[in-house]
Parts: C-alpha cells; sequence; structure tokens
C-alpha cells in the first residue's frame, strides 16, 4: 500500500505542481478536527416549521450531503450535532434537555430559527424564549424560517469553528466549572 | 342588545325557532340571528339540546365543528362573563349552526359534557378546560390538553397577562394514571406500556403516544399534544389584525397560504370588502398549489415512514418548484404571508401565468412516477389496505373532515358544498373513496392533486392579464407608497392603518374553507378595535388526531405508525 509504485517528479516550489503525495504532516488535533467536520451526524429536532425547510435541506435539491453532514440519526447515542429545528415550548423544554444530555461529547448545536434563538414573534406564555435557557448553543441561524441556503451556511460556520479547534460551548463551560482555563 | 342582535331573523334563524317551538326547551332558549342562526341557552338545557339538535330529522347536526371559549371580561352588553360557543354542521343538510352556552358567573363556569352525543368533543372540551378553566361534569378525562401540568392557571382569560410564563420540568411532563399501573393477564404474559415520542422520528415533530401492548396488539391507547402549543389565540389578541397573517401562515405550514386565505377571508366578510377578480384568482392559484404540496409532504412522510425513501425525494421535487413561483411572488418560500385583508401584499409577477403553465407540465410526471412507484406496490398495499380503516359513521362522530371524510365516502368538500371565491365556476371533481383505511386516503390525496391541477389549470384561462388585484377601499387596504409620498389624505390613512389597524365593525363570524386536511374555520369577535376581541381557528387535524388513539385499538404499532402518517397532523395547527 505504502510502497512507491513509480516515481513522481520533484516538488517545484514556483509552480506548485509536481512533488510526491506519499505522506503529509500535520498535528492530529488537526486531523481530527477535519474529520469530524466533515461527518457531522445531525439530529433534527424538528418541531415546527423550520423542521419543513431541514426536510428541503437534506433532500434531493439542496442535498446537504454534498458536505458531508447528512447521515441524519433520530437516536442522541448516534448524533453528534443536534439541529433544534422550530419553536421549543416550556412543555418541550425538559425533553430537549434530556436528547442533549443524551449525546456523548464531542457534541454541537445549531440552533435554526428565529424561534429556537429567542423564541420569535411568539412572546407569550407557553414559548421558552430561546433554547440557549436551557441548553449551550454553537451557531445560531436566523430566518422565520431559514433559507436551506441559510441554515447550510450555518453548518459551514460550525465546521468552520470545528477545524479551528474551537471547543463546543458545553465542553468550554464544563471546564470552567471545573476550574480549568477554558 | 347591540343592532346586529334586533335585526329581523333570517329564514334559517326563522325555520330553527319554528321548528324548536315544539320541544320542551322552546321558551329557555333565545335564537339570534347573527352571521349563522345562533341558538343561546343556559347549561342546564344544553345536553338535552344537543341531543335533539343531532337527531331531530330537520336538524341532523351530526358533525360537531368547533368549541371556542369567549371570556367577555372586556367585552360590553354580554349577559355573563363566560361562553362557550359551539359549532355544528349538518352534513345531509349541509347547514351550519352556532350555540351559545351562556355560564353563569355566580358559581365558577361549568357545562355538562356532550361526549356521548358528539364524541369529537371530547378534545374540545378538554381545551376549554385548559385554556379557559370551564368545568366539563361527566367528562370521561378532564386533564389539561395544550399547556403542561405544571401550569398555574387559564392563559386564554382576559386577565390572564399573555407573558406570564410556568417553567415545567421532567418530573412535570405526567403520563396517563392508567399507564402507571401495571396490567396481569391470567394464563399469559403482562402487558407492557410503550411511550413513543414527542421526539421521535414517526410522530412527525411532537406528539406523544401511549400505548399499552398485549403482545404487538394495541389495547389502549392515548395521545399527548400540546408540544407545540405557541399561544396562537392568546397572540391574536394582543395583535392587529393584518398582524396576524404571519401567526395563521404557522399554523398549518406545510399549506400556509391556505391558512392565510381562511384569515382574511373572515375579516373581509366582517368589513364587506370585496377582492378584485385578479386578487381571488391569484388566492385561488397558490392555494391550489399549495394543497399539492401539503398532499406531496403527507404522502412522502407516510411513505418514509413504512420504509419507502424514495417516494419522499420524487415528491419533494414539484415542492422545490412551486416554492420556487411563491419565492418570485412574494419572496418568501414557506411562511409566505402573502395576503392581505382586501387583497394581496404586492401583484405577481410579470411571468406569473407561464411559470404556473410550466409547473402544470411538470407536476403530472412526477406524480405519475411516485403512481408507478407506489399504487401497486406490493408492500405499500400489504402495509396500507385495510389497516387504520374507519367506518363511515365513526368519521362523522369524531368530527373528521376533509380527506379523511371523503375516504369514507362522504363527498363533503367545502369548495362545492359551499363554493367560495370561484369554485363553482370551475369543472372538478371530488374524489371519494368507500373503504376508509390508509391505502383509501392515500388514493384520494392522489386524486385530489389532480384534480387541484384541473382548477388552476381553468384559473389560468380566466385569469385576467392587468387589473388591480387590491380593493380600493384606502380604510383597509394600504394605500400605494408612491401615493404615500405625495399625498397628504393618503399618507394619513397609511398612519392610521399602520398604528391602529384596520377598523373590523363590532360583531361575530365563523368563515369557513377547505383546508388541505379539511374544514379549515375561523371564529372572530370584534369589539370594533384594531384587532380581534377573540380569534378562534377550527383546526382540521385536531379531530383526526383525537381520533388517532380510538383508530388504533386492536391493531399493532406497525400499522399505528402506518395509520398517524395519513391523518396529516401538522403541529403548528394541532396545538395551534
Amino acid at each position: 500500500m505504502f510502497a512507491k509504485s513509480q516515481a513522481l517528479p520533484a516538488y517545484d516550489p514556483k509552480t506548485g505542481a509536481g512533488g510526491t503525495s506519499d505522506f503529509l504532516t500535520t498535528r492530529l488535533e488537526t486531523m481530527v478536527a477535519w474529520a469530524r467536520s466533515n461527518s457531522l451526524w445531525p439530529l433534527p429536532f424538528a418541531t415546527a416549521c423550520c423542521g419543513i425547510e431541514f426536510m428541503s435541506v437534506v433532500s434531493s435539491h439542496y442535498d446537504l450531503s454534498r458536505f458531508g453532514a447528512e447521515v441524519v440519526r433520530f437516536s442522541p447515542r448516534q448524533a453528534d450535532l443536534l439541529i433544534v429545528a422550530g419553536t421549543v415550548t416550556d412543555k418541550q423544554a425538559p425533553i430537549l434537555r434530556k436528547i442533549y444530555d443524551q449525546m456523548s461529547e464531542p457534541k454541537w448545536v445549531i440552533s435554526m430559527g428565529v424561534c429556537a434563538s429567542s423564541g420569535g414573534f411568539y412572546r407569550a406564555y407557553h414559548v421558552t424564549q430561546g433554547i440557549d435557557e436551557i441548553i449551550p448553543v454553537d451557531v445560531y441561524v436566523p430566518g422565520c424560517p431559514p433559507t436551506p441556503e441559510e441554515l447550510m451556511h450555518g453548518i459551514f460556520e460550525l465546521q468552520r469553528k470545528i477545524r479551528s479547534g474551537e471547543m463546543s460551548r458545553d465542553s468550554r463551560s464544563a471546564k470552567l466549572a471545573a476550574g480549568k482555563p477554558a | 342588545m347591540s343592532a346586529v342582535e334586533t335585526a329581523p331573523l333570517s329564514a334559517a334563524a326563522e325555520k330553527i325557532r319554528g321548528r324548536l317551538a315544539s320541544t320542551p326547551f322552546a321558551e329557555k332558549l333565545e335564537v339570534v340571528d347573527l352571521d349563522l342562526p345562533t341558538l343561546e341557552v343556559s347549561p342546564s338545557e344544553w345536553p338535552a339540546l344537543a341531543k335533539w339538535l343531532r337527531d331531530d330529522p330537520e336538524c341532523r347536526y351530526d358533525l360537531f365543528l368547533d368549541l371556542a371559549g369567549v371570556d367577555n371580561l372586556k367585552r360590553r352588553g354580554r349577559k355573563t362573563r363566560f361562553e362557550a360557543v359551539v359549532h355544528l354542521l349538518s352534513l345531509p343538510r349541509n347547514d351550519h349552526i352556532r350555540v351559545k352556552v351562556l355560564l353563569p358567573d355566580d358559581a365558577g363556569p361549568s357545562l355538562p359534557t356532550v361526549c356521548g352525543v358528539w364524541p369529537a368533543a371530547n378534545w374540545f372540551e378538554r381545551e376549554a378546560y385548559d385554556l379557559f378553566g370551564f368545568d366539563f361534569p361527566g367528562h370521561p378525562n378532564l386533564r389539561r390538553l395544550l399547556c403542561h401540568d405544571a401550569f398555574v392557571g387559564h392563559p386564554l382569560r382576559k386577565d390572564y397577562a399573555p407573558g406570564q410564563r410556568w417553567f415545567a420540568t421532567e418530573e412535570d411532563l405526567k403520563m396517563p394514571a392508567w399507564a402507571l399501573e401495571t396490567q396481569e393477564k391470567a394464563g399469559h404474559f403482562e402487558t407492557q406500556t410503550l411511550s413513543i415520542g414527542p421526539s421521535h422520528p414517526a410522530t412527525h415533530g411532537i406528539v406523544h403516544l401511549v400505548a399499552r401492548l398485549d403482545g404487538e396488539r394495541i389495547s389502549r391507547a392515548e395521545t399527548q399534544i400540546g408540544y407545540l402549543h405557541r399561544c396562537f389565540e392568546k397572540m391574536s389578541e394582543t395583535h392587529t389584525w393584518n398582524q396576524i397573517i404571519p401567526f395563521t401562515d404557522r399554523l398549518n405550514y406545510v399549506s400556509a397560504m391556505i391558512n392565510g386565505v381562511g384569515y382574511v377571508r373572515t375579516v373581509e366578510k366582517m368589513l364587506g370588502v370585496e377582492v378584485p377578480e385578479r386578487g381571488v384568482l391569484v388566492r385561488t392559484i397558490l392555494s391550489e398549489f399549495s394543497r399539492i404540496m401539503d398532499h406531496c409532504v403527507d404522502i412522502g412522510a407516510n411513505l418514509v415512514d413504512i420504509g419507502a425513501l424514495t417516494n419522499f425525494w420524487y415528491l419533494y421535487q414539484p415542492r422545490e418548484n412551486i416554492y420556487s413561483l411563491i419565492e418570485a411572488c412574494c419572496g418568501a418560500r414557506l411562511t409566505v404571508s402573502y395576503v392581505r385583508v382586501g387583497g394581496l401584499s404586492f401583484d405577481v409577477p410579470d411571468d406569473f401565468v407561464p411559470r404556473c403553465r410550466a409547473l402544470l407540465e411538470s407536476i403530472p410526471k412526477f406524480l405519475d412516477d411516485v403512481d408507478r412507484l407506489v399504487t401497486n406496490n406490493r408492500i405499500v398495499r400489504n402495509r396500507l389496505q385495510g389497516t387504520g380503516a374507519v367506518s363511515k359513521e365513526d368519521a362523522i362522530a369524531w368530527g373528521l373532515t376533509g380527506p379523511m371524510l371523503r375516504a369514507c365516502g362522504v363527498p363533503y368538500d367545502v369548495r362545492r358544498t359551499r363554493p367560495y371565491d370561484f369554485y363553482d365556476k370551475f369543472d372538478w371533481d371530488i374524489p371519494v373513496a368507500s373503504d376508509g383505511d390508509n391505502f383509501a386516503r392515500y388514493l384520494v390525496r392522489m386524486e385530489e392533486m389532480r384534480q387541484s391541477l384541473s382548477i388552476i389549470r381553468q384559473a389560468l384561462d380566466i385569469f385576467p392579464e392587468k387589473g388591480p388585484v387590491n380593493s380600493s377601499d384606502w380604510h383597509v387596504v394600504l394605500p400605494p407608497k408612491d401615493a404615500v409620498y405625495h399625498d397628504m389624505e393618503s399618507l394619513i390613512y397609511h398612519f392610521k392603518l399602520i398604528m391602529e389597524g384596520i377598523k373590523v365593525p363590532a360583531g361575530e363570524r365563523y368563515e369557513w374553507i377547505e383546508g388541505a386536511n379539511g374544514e379549515l374555520g375561523f371564529y372572530a369577535i370584534s369589539t370594533g378595535g384594531g384587532g380581534p376581541y377573540r380569534l378562534k381557528v377550527r383546526p382540521p387535524c385536531f379531530p383526526n388526531m383525537a381520533a388517532f388513539e380510538k383508530i388504533i385499538l386492536g391493531g399493532t404499532i406497525s400499522d399505528a405508525i402506518a395509520t398517524l402518517g395519513t391523518l396529516n397532523v401538522i403541529a403548528g395547527e394541532l396545538d395551534r
């Protein structure tokens, strides 16, 4: 597998052509982050209208699988990205918290749409005014509902965060609570 | 008594008064002539009247449509603080009626249950108990329905602040009492209780099914809802008439256009505003496209649930194409907010008609593909045929409308029984099936999409190329922006409409249209202010969901999942 089958032309720094592709140097964290960012397994916590747009994002037209985040899983044990799509009510809030707690580390949260981000225009007696009342959020996607492009942008933003080595909000706060520098 | 109530009775009200004259409660109730004949009755007479209304051969109000609580705390001229307003439909006579049960002020608001007369009343009464604190003596399961169990107070009362929240923890989300008991069966294994949802791929959003299983058969079931109760009705009391339109889009967000049309029609009828032909036709065309989208999602999601993923991709593509059209009209894909009271927010783009015609060309191809993949597919037939069957009598008793009712052989479609807009000018059929099972519902929906295409084709044929889409009554519709900048009077109209809202004359109205999943009704009360005093929506999927726990009894869990998909339950509309 690693044996050199044929000699490659030498690397030319001026044109960037040639060279051997047999090895590359990187740091382990970078490698892991690169792999993680391109294999997100989303759990759609789809409660309302945004869930319909999420369906558009994974469907044929927008096809999220082009960006390595299409393996939708409905079990929190098998997912590392929680996409909260839609309004969360006070009746739903404990369920959302439980699902979040059931996901294993590392895990990230995208809040899709203004209802999940802030309660939206439902400033009312039964609506949670943003899911960050109960769980930490990594990326907020505005819109009511966000267009598929906006949600995809949110996912790219999360991928960028993961690749840059940023920890998810949750592990950062856990470290802070334990007295370690975050 | 307001001027409206002393007006001479219409023929319909006169008829019911004549019919009532020979009954024992003739003296004890009043017939008022509003938009519908309205009976005012005290709680003690209500069960007897209910039975009479259902059984009398010249009444036969067999379908319980809606129960709306009303709190008259801030409304003058009413006899009691609380009223329970019931809307009934007679399928054989194609007639609507309203009954107001006036709840005396002395004791707490209380009225006897009518679950025994119309089983459909069950959930509506629970909702009124939850949101208004009405007591229903004799109700089999009077628990909160929409709000969580740690909630204190009754939010739709006028003295409840809209933003007052109560937090719930996991312990506060209660299971039904029977689900917690273990039940031994002699000479057999014990039964087990299974909880499906609220977060479960098959429950389409947020429905919680608690089922007791005897082997694989469901011996008892209860559905818990309210996980998406976003207070639509309370919110509408704090907004102006036009500001409510975005909220209506988020009721049934799969076919948002139809909700908006249903709502603004109610307000327009109260105002007496006429929308120009072009505006009405745009509404009709986009509503029918929305109906197609709704059925696409319903069929697609149902097939995903039973394991046929491919069709979902096939059915989602026409949706995307329709989205492009809607986006071109109003800038939004899903929650359109395109209608306004008195017309539309904008005129349609120049290439509207060719775009629609292109869609009419492309959509049938997708439908034919799905038809070939699914309709005679043996697995699909095995899963859907004979499962989730509802008899005609049950469907009526449970208050089902729309494709659910038509799949049982009842050709009730508001577009035909009470043609609104231009539906009486089009030539189309009401698809009806006879089996009442999941497969019958699938077939009805498939055919309805084709009928909708035919309606759109005919609407495009008479679509005027030019002309206004809005009424020119500046008390209702915003004047053109250009006039607002250059003309003092238009500026004043604009200011008044934005700051105060449309002034809708005091009164009440129930208007109904054919939503994608049944009769969609809006019951609005105005006291003459810029916003509604009370707005109640009759969500078509609410009775469907209430019937679910009865439909699945005796079947297997896998059949229950296949059935849930064909009910076409949209959480936003179910929980509001």
